[in-house]
């Protein structure tokens, strides 16, 4: 009896060593990916049609929500013009980099999905794009698509992605609060100085709830994308040529955080900025609760349906103007099946007949330097002043732009944090903070 | 006497013996087999669910495995180096101390405290259990995002509503600096969870016989004395209970500070979890580190669970 009870006694650890084992061997045969080196070759442009396939494909886009109306809008005058249809999914801002993280771990990514510009040359060295460069070559504007978006998803001389919706800050004035202010609503401000005072003006007219100005004070993307142009229009770069050095220490850059900690001063920034995590950035301007601001231009035909929205470049802190030229870049993911199909879509988004028919019509910028004039721009003042700052922006590069700009505890939202809400400081030091990051 | 009589009785044994203990042997073994049958199925479930995602995140934890590039090779001690060296570890450990004992203290004295007032309070006592255990109806995320908007200060209505009283005379932000941020979601904590641990406290209270209180008070106890030397000590093994679930709860603590403070302001509200998920999504992108401080966690937990356990025996064999 006691031989039994001991054999069992011994079985058990044995047994559960086993299972271990046998769990364990089972996880090391479904050990690395194989080295996929980023992208893999594209060498089926010379034998489709430049235009690619239509035959009837069902092809997956994935965006991010910002991007909404305009991808909407795409892919719905696509799919009644086309043999191809595309099914588009949405997702949340916040949530964007893990659904495609997980996809990419899985091999599951969709045929063909946006990204953030500034992520783009992450994602591109990280291999999730198929190289597309002979068919970008081949078509016969590529020299007109923003030089910008090309670039950000150009590795070792490849191109991977092609401009989705362009989206530019611009200051974004109401011209209601303007009038009762006193200030004219056709001068817009011409210097980020300036642009202080209007706000200092309309504030001081004390409307409940009605603030001079607004912005994302504890969010990272929201204030490089404002931001960045001010510093650009005073003649200085924000990052070094290689994307590994921080330069928003500058002269240029101090006079900039300097306009925004006066207005947090005099009180005329909107009860929440200090908070705004970008959830809500751009809902106080659309209920008329600001006069001035800068603002995504994607927005233009959904702000002004409830506000009367006055369009100005946005300025340096004594004067010129420039943009930030971001919004999405597009490209066929990696694990696509159906890549003569995927660049069908591609081919029509980069034709007249979507950026003039549908991104235009939407009072959209075009992607396209040819397309800038078109009729619909013609008949807007806004989106002339909106498709003439866009050949003055620019996009910045840097292959850990996420981690060092967007992150929740990236080290550039301490630097704003403490240069318009804390003291000022503490400028230098949180910029090589910024360095440190990005020189990973 | 005995063995005399019993000795020609024992010789043919030994050839029974065997044959007998294989007959009880291999009845064991069918029996020992079905209940390996019976037990397959669950274990399978825990094989599958809990042990090979464990042999994953340690398989992860010592590998270069960035999230949008997959699996590139072990790298040890690479991730955890670079977890120790991270400007947030040492400060999100003590954070999530800090909040650990602050929620486990208040979660429990007010379950105690409610526990004893509907146990004691004959006439309202559905009617408070009712209303100490409908906020553990909301899921964690809703009930965070329900005071997310409670707490906004464009247009949540609690400052606009102290301010028409008379009580503050500038608008509150409640999120808005690292203490305030602090107390408002562990307000959300309690309000959510203190009716839970009232009810687990209460089932224990209810377990400590009545005789044992009129015993007492025959003796001239006073209700202090009575609460302090009488319930206390029977309430011992729920309270240990409550206390477990609620340290580990606490140490893991994510919904409610990634949905109200996402880790502000200014990074003060980064408890370890949340770090985990920026490492793994917010920037980094970085699963094998992310991994390496998940195995860093969990074998803090163990610790922690252990010395409490250790404590509950200890208290039971007392």
């Amino acid at each position: 009896m006691s031989t039994t009870r001991k054999s069992i006694r011994a079985v058990r650890p044995l047994a559960a060593l086993l299972t271990v084992g046998m769990l364990a061997t089972s996880l090391a045969a479904c050990s690395p990916a194989d080295d996929t080196d980023s992208g893999s070759g594209g060498d089926t442009a010379a034998s489709d049609s430049p235009e690619g396939v239509d035959d009837g494909t069902q092809l997956t886009l994935w965006t991010r929500a910002p991007m909404e109306k305009q991808a909407t809008l795409l892919v719905d005058a696509y799919n009644a013009s086309h043999e191809n249809q595309v099914s588009l999914t949405i997702t949340p801002n916040d949530d964007y980099v893990a659904k495609v993280g997980a996809a990419a771990g899985s091999g599951s990514l969709p045929d063909l999905f946006a990204a953030d510009i500034v992520y783009v040359p992450n994602w591109t060295s990280q291999g999730l794009f198929t190289d597309i460069t002979d068919r970008i070559d081949g078509l016969p504007y590529a020299d007109e698509l923003a030089q910008g978006h090309i670039d950000a998803g150009t590795y070792e001389d490849q191109e991977y992605v092609l401009p989705f919706v362009l989206d530019l800050s611009v200051m974004f004035y109401n011209k209601d609060l303007y009038r009762e202010a006193g200030l004219d609503p056709e001068k817009p401000p011409t210097t980020l100085k300036e642009y202080g005072e209007h706000a200092k003006a309309i504030s001081a007219l004390g409307k409940d709830g009605v603030s001079g100005t607004y912005f994302g004070g504890n969010c990272g993307g929201c204030t490089l994308f404002t931001w960045f142009p001010s510093v650009w229009a005073g003649g200085d770069q924000v990052l070094s040529a290689d994307g590994t050095e921080s330069l928003l220490a500058s002269d240029t850059a101090k006079d900039v955080y300097a306009v925004y900690k006066d207005m947090v001063d005099s009180g005329a920034i909107g009860t929440g900025t200090k908070d705004e995590t970008g959830a809500t950035w751009t809902g106080p301007f659309q209920e008329g609760k600001v006069g001035v601001m800068p603002y995504p231009a994607t927005l233009l035909s959904t702000a002004a349906e409830t506000v009367d929205v006055g369009v100005a470049p946005i300025p340096g802190p004594d004067g010129g103007e420039s943009t930030f030229v971001g919004g999405d870049g597009i490209g066929i993911s990696k694990d696509s099946k159906n890549e003569a199909a995927a660049w069908n879509f591609l081919s029509w988004l980069t034709s007249e007949d979507a950026q003039v028919e549908v991104l235009a019509k939407n009072n959209d910028v075009v992607s396209r330097a040819d397309l800038a004039d078109n009729k619909y721009a013609a008949v807007d003042p806004r989106l002339v002043t909106i498709n003439e700052v866009a050949a003055k922006g620019s996009t910045p590069v840097a292959i850990n732009f996420q981690q060092a700009f967007n992150a929740p505890d990236s080290p550039w939202l301490t630097l704003v944090r403490g240069a318009v809400f804390g003291d000022a400081k503490n400028i230098d030091a949180d910029n090589d903070e910024i360095t440190a990051v990005l020189d990973q | 006497m005995t063995t005399h009589t019993t000795a020609p009785v024992s010789t043919p044994r030994p050839a029974a013996r065997p044959a007998g203990r294989r007959r009880k042997r291999s009845a064991l073994r069918g029996r020992g087999a079905q209940g390996w049958l019976y037990a397959m199925p669950t274990a399978v479930f825990v094989g599958l669910f809990f042990i090979v995602p464990i042999l994953l995140v340690v398989q992860m934890s010592v590998s270069d495995w960035p999230l949008l590039a997959g699996n590139r090779g072990p790298n040890f001690p690479e991730n955890f180096q670079d977890v120790v060296a991270n400007k947030y570890f040492w400060p999100s450990i003590v954070f999530t101390l800090k909040y650990t004992v602050i929620a486990t203290v208040l979660l429990l004295g007010l379950g105690l405290g409610m526990a004893l007032l509907v146990q004691e309070s004959t006439r309202w006592k559905g009617f408070l259990r009712t209303a100490f255990l409908v906020p553990s109806a909301l899921g964690l995320a809703s009930a965070s995002l329900l005071f997310y908007a409670l707490y906004s200060p464009q247009s949540g209505p609690i400052s606009p509503f102290l301010e028409k009283l008379g009580l503050v005379d500038e608008p509150i932000s409640f999120l808005g600096t690292p203490t305030a941020a602090l107390w408002s979601t562990v307000f959300l904590i309690v309000w959510r969870f203190a009716g839970f641990y009232m009810l687990l406290l209460l089932v224990g209270l209810q377990n400590i016989p009545g005789e044992v209180y009129e015993a007492a008070r025959i003796d001239g106890a006073k209700p202090f004395q009575i609460f302090r030397s009488i319930t206390l000590p029977l309430l011992r093994p729920s309270l240990m209970l409550c206390t477990i679930m609620c340290v580990t709860g606490s140490l893991l603590a994510f919904d409610q500070f990634y949905i109200l403070t996402k880790g502000g302001p200014d990074n003060s509200t980064i408890t370890v979890v949340q770090l985990i998920y920026n490492m793994a999504f917010q920037g980094q992108n970085d699963l094998g580190r992310a991994a390496a401080l998940s195995i860093l966690v969990l074998l803090a937990l163990i610790v922690i669970n252990a010395l409490q356990f250790r404590g509950m025996r200890q208290t039971d064999e007392k």
